[in-house]
């Protein structure tokens, strides 16, 4: 373990800016977090860019005494894979929400992913969109009510988990805006991963859609309702009375309590593994039917987007030489008028 | 092989004509642009000024033999200096009946038609919708008709190859070359080269290709249907190096030219669209000037790549053509509220939608100019020829940086397609671009305020990476000097002016007009790519005797200081365009100047002659 002290404290991160979220919003957490992780890293303000897409959480940048840009509304990683692809030293975080990055944005989402751009992505999911006064977003359940859904909203949601994984993300997280700890580690994490890491927080809005994410935030039900994972760790929750086990292709919850299943027996985590099948297994585990899983779903390595873009020209200047003006100009067939 | 002893000059007698138009057109497969192209690039080389324009279907392979997939290519070779790729045809080349029936109407009657006459069976009629054959039912009575049977011949003179008959059948425009090279006396050299280089790994097709071209070219030599070549002396241009260069190829160079200039690595954010989509190709081939080029998911993505490697310090780029550049509004709206320096590219094509995506228009001069939200003013630079192509990247850079705002290029199909002699730059005689950072700060200085201004009412262009300069920005609206996001009425109010006058600014850094031709009478105003026909029409209407005089502007946005003093020399002012009257609105709001339309949507450049007849009659 390192003895150094990192360089700044996390209000060193801290912009000069009041901060306009709702009293009581998740967001707050969020950002206390990011400070913390930030200065707990060591990293430093100038190379520290946060880049947003539009709604309540894209105001984070303001609130960060680094570079940042608020940019439009669904496109924060393409702003961010612009600058990456030219910056590739700077650490760039992109923050969006579940309207930002999986609705007006989910295509720029998507291609960011699978282009593994070395960024670290935090979708503030509040299922709502909460800067417009309360419409359904594309992660409200089939039901909600809301003003633009006055008898029900009708569209299935998006699981952002599913989505990552389906675009081949290298690394894809969850955790919960007041799971403090947690979500501490999940930001340092994501930090250290190289490649696009993904890390959706349960996040409240207390405005628009107060207490959606209760069940797994209430220290009463949080046991019974999230299932921590843990690499090649098995399954376990409630208190340790209860396990996953897998039937076929589908999880179970198994009772460990009678000491009739052996952990061994339980289904292991293995965040490292090839294939997303089980990581898309695990995201598929929804509340109420099963504990939610929060932590790292997948972490695998594959090369970077900007690396290679760089590495391209690297070898194009190594190859051919820096290019020069005069050899491009008399490139094939010319001729004199005397 | 030696092309000498392979391809001897005419025994025949050569007149020397002054100039000459050949078209070329056949099926979209069968390789007219090639064709086209190799008699550019050859023309080019024995000293002739040329000019192109290439015509072709949207479809990659239209159905064959259709009117619909008709694919042309016509030059302009002279031995004096020429703007346009010509009015009349001197000499059409029809390798089918439907390219036949569709080209006709712009041959001269004095012009020589030279048809595939083994392309006329009644299958190759029922497919052009002809009832009869027009080489024998007298629709040619009043042309010099050539009927050259050039599918057969191929066929014979490839079979040492060992080749299919549908491979043979390909080498066709290849005979059809070599009688045109020897028609108009063309090096056969430099179409040799091409043949080794573009077909290294296929030997067999390559050496069908160069027999076919020699059968062509012996075809000439010994039918009696020509009695005489024609030879094209080089013409008179400034001297210096030359070589050939396409409207896209041209801005590509002169991005990368630009990006050396001001010491910055290039960033292209792009997404595929006709007929932009060869700057992309060209830019990507050189890594090696630091270029990195990102074929974005979408319009979207392209753009908004782009401000973001214009936040890192990059000198970014996208391009595109209209229906891309009406995807990138609210992007480009970003970049202009950021103050960011970058380019924005539109190759403009026919509208609306996604309208005639492979012919030519000026139809999106509107939408550059006020198709944004709110109060978004850019400057608009349009290029007028392929080889000027250059010159305005580096302009357009270098106002970017200057003033730190987007800014726009306008090109549009004909010039990005076309071709013309360049005359290659000393690279030493390019103007440097100076670009400048802010520098690091400690934390004990005054804070850094990003929406500072200098005396240009540019903001600092300052990096992330930078100790001590860390900002944000973005969309809302920003408090001039510390850059923090401010709904202040008056702020806003100034915000919004100050932009607008910073674009107006432009104007001290801008070439004002200059007239060519006569100082009074009709001024024919002209923008964009039909530069080249109406400096053309306005010359010949001197040469007749009429008082016009040509202003051509380049910048569109702002206009040049002395545009309205100039205009109102003339007694009227007539505004050519392909479009319904753009940039007449844009004059007429302006200066309250009523000037007179000449609009053509037909996707094609206007004809010199067109030009002629309208100024005259505005004239006389």
């Amino acid at each position: 373990m390192s003895t150094e002290l990192p360089v700044l404290k996390d209000k060193d991160f801290a912009s000069d800016q009041d901060i306009r979220w709702c009293p009581g919003c998740g967001d707050y957490s969020i950002l206390a977090q990011m400070k913390k992780v930030l200065a707990s890293l060591g990293k430093n303000k100038e190379e520290t860019v946060f880049i947003s897409g539009i709604g309540c959480s894209s105001r984070f940048p303001y609130y960060m005494d680094t570079y940042g840009m608020h940019s439009i509304h669904g496109r924060a990683p393409a702003f961010a894979t612009g600058l990456k692809s030219t910056r590739p030293e700077l650490d760039i975080w992109v923050i969006t929400g579940d309207g930002d990055a999986l609705s007006i944005g989910g295509n720029h989402f998507m291609h960011m992913v699978r282009r593994n751009v070395d960024l670290n992505v935090i979708l503030f999911n509040n299922s709502i969109y909460g800067l417009t006064k309360g419409q359904y977003s594309p992660t409200s359940k089939v039901g909600t009510v809301t003003k633009s859904t006055p008898v029900g909203s009708i569209d299935q949601p998006i699981n952002p988990i599913s989505l990552a994984l389906a675009a081949e993300a290298t690394f894809v997280a969850r955790s919960v805006d007041t799971n403090i700890k947690h979500l501490r580690a999940m930001m340092q994490r994501a930090s250290e991963h190289r490649g696009t890491s993904f890390l959706e927080v349960y996040q409240n809005c207390n405005v628009f859609n107060d207490g959606i994410w209760d069940y797994a935030k209430d220290k009463a039900t949080k046991d019974d309702t999230t299932v921590e994972l843990e690499h090649n760790k098995p399954l376990i929750f409630a208190g340790g009375d209860k396990g996953i086990r897998l039937n076929g292709f589908a999880p179970e919850v198994v009772d460990l309590s009678g000491g009739k299943v052996a952990q061994d027996d339980l289904l292991f985590h293995d965040e490292k593994a090839v294939s997303s099948q089980l990581a898309f297994l695990l995201s598929r585990m929804r509340h109420p039917e099963f504990p939610e899983p929060i932590g790292v779903f997948r972490a695998v390595e594959r090369p970077t987007y900007d690396s290679m873009i760089n590495q391209q020209v690297e070898q194009a200047k190594s190859k051919h030489g820096v290019g020069e003006l005069e050899k491009l100009f008399a490139g094939g067939d010319t001729w004199t008028v005397e | 092989m030696s092309s000498s002893t392979v391809f001897p000059p005419t025994s025949k007698p050569s007149e020397s004509v002054s100039g000459v138009t050949v078209r070329l057109c056949g099926d979209s497969g069968d390789g007219m642009q090639l064709l086209g192209t190799q008699l550019t690039n050859t023309s080019a080389l024995s000293g002739n000024d040329v000019a192109t324009f290439p015509d072709f279907p949207a479809e990659i392979r239209a159905p064959r033999g259709t009117r619909a997939g008709v694919s042309g290519f016509q030059v302009q070779f002279s031995a004096e200096e020429i703007f346009t790729p010509g009015d009349g045809v001197d000499a059409l080349v029809c390798m089918n009946p439907a390219a036949l029936v569709t080209n006709l109407v712009d041959l001269k009657k004095t012009g020589i038609l030279i048809v595939n006459s083994d392309g006329f069976e009644a299958k190759d009629l029922k497919l052009a919708k002809l009832d009869s054959n027009p080489l024998t039912d007298g629709m040619l009575e009043h042309y010099r008709t050539i009927e050259v049977p050039m599918t057969s011949m191929t066929r014979t003179a490839v079979e040492p190859t060992g080749l299919s008959t549908k491979f043979a059948d390909r080498c066709k425009n290849f005979f059809a070359m070599g009688l045109v090279f020897w028609l108009y006396g063309r090096d056969v050299e430099p179409t040799l080269r091409f043949i080794d280089d573009k077909f290294s790994k296929k030997p067999d097709v390559a050496e069908a290709n160069r027999l076919a071209l020699k059968a062509g070219w012996n075809y000439g030599e010994t039918t009696e249907h020509f009695a005489s070549t024609f030879s094209v002396p080089a013409a008179e241009l400034q001297p210096g190096t030359y070589r050939n260069v396409m409207g896209n190829q041209a801005l590509a160079w002169g991005l990368i030219a630009a990006a050396k200039l001001s010491g910055k690595e290039l960033f292209l954010g792009s997404y595929p669209i006709t007929p932009a989509s060869d700057i992309l190709h060209e830019l990507s081939k050189h890594k090696n000037f630091g270029v990195r080029t990102f074929q974005a998911e979408d319009e979207i993505a392209a753009v908004c790549s782009a401000v973001g490697a214009a936040f890192g310090g990059s000198m970014a780029i996208t391009t595109s053509s209209g229906p891309g550049i009406a995807l990138k509004g609210e992007g480009i709206g970003l970049g202009l509220i950021l103050e960011l320096p970058f380019l924005v590219i539109d190759v403009q094509r026919g509208g609306p939608s996604t309208g005639l995506p492979t012919k030519t228009e000026q139809s999106d001069l509107l939408m550059v100019m006020h198709g944004r939200n709110g109060e978004s003013p850019l400057p608009v630079i349009a290029a007028q020829s392929p080889g000027d192509c250059f010159d305005t990247a580096i302009e357009a850079w270098r106002i970017a940086t200057k003033y730190m705002t987007p800014v726009i290029i306008l090109s549009d199909g004909y010039i990005a397609n076309g071709a013309e002699p360049w005359r290659v730059p000393e690279v030493s005689s390019l103007e440097k671009i100076e670009v400048t950072h802010p520098p690091a700060r400690a934390d004990n200085d005054e804070p850094f305020m990003p929406y500072s201004r200098n005396e240009n009412l540019a903001r600092p262009w300052a990096v992330p990476g930078t100790p001590g300069l860390m900002h944000r920005v973005g969309g809302l609206e920003k408090q001039d000097g510390s850059g923090n996001v401010s709904y202040d009425p008056d702020n806003h109010q100034y915000m919004v002016q100050t932009r607008a006058k910073k674009v107006d600014m432009v104007a001290d850094s801008i070439a004002e007009v200059e007239v060519y031709g006569k100082s009074k009478g009709t001024l024919v105003l002209s923008w964009g790519g039909t530069y080249g026909s109406c400096r053309t029409a306005v010359k010949e209407s001197v040469d007749a005797g009429l008082d016009v005089g040509h202003v051509h502007l380049r910048w569109i946005s702002p206009f040049p200081k002395n545009l309205e003093a100039v205009m109102r020399g003339f007694d009227r002012v007539l505004i050519p365009e392909l479009n319904t009257g753009q940039l007449r609105l844009l004059i007429k709001s302006k200066y309250l100047i009523d000037a007179i339309g000449f609009n053509k949507i037909k996707g094609k450049p206007f004809k010199v002659s067109e030009l002629v007849a309208k100024i005259k009659e505005v004239t006389v």
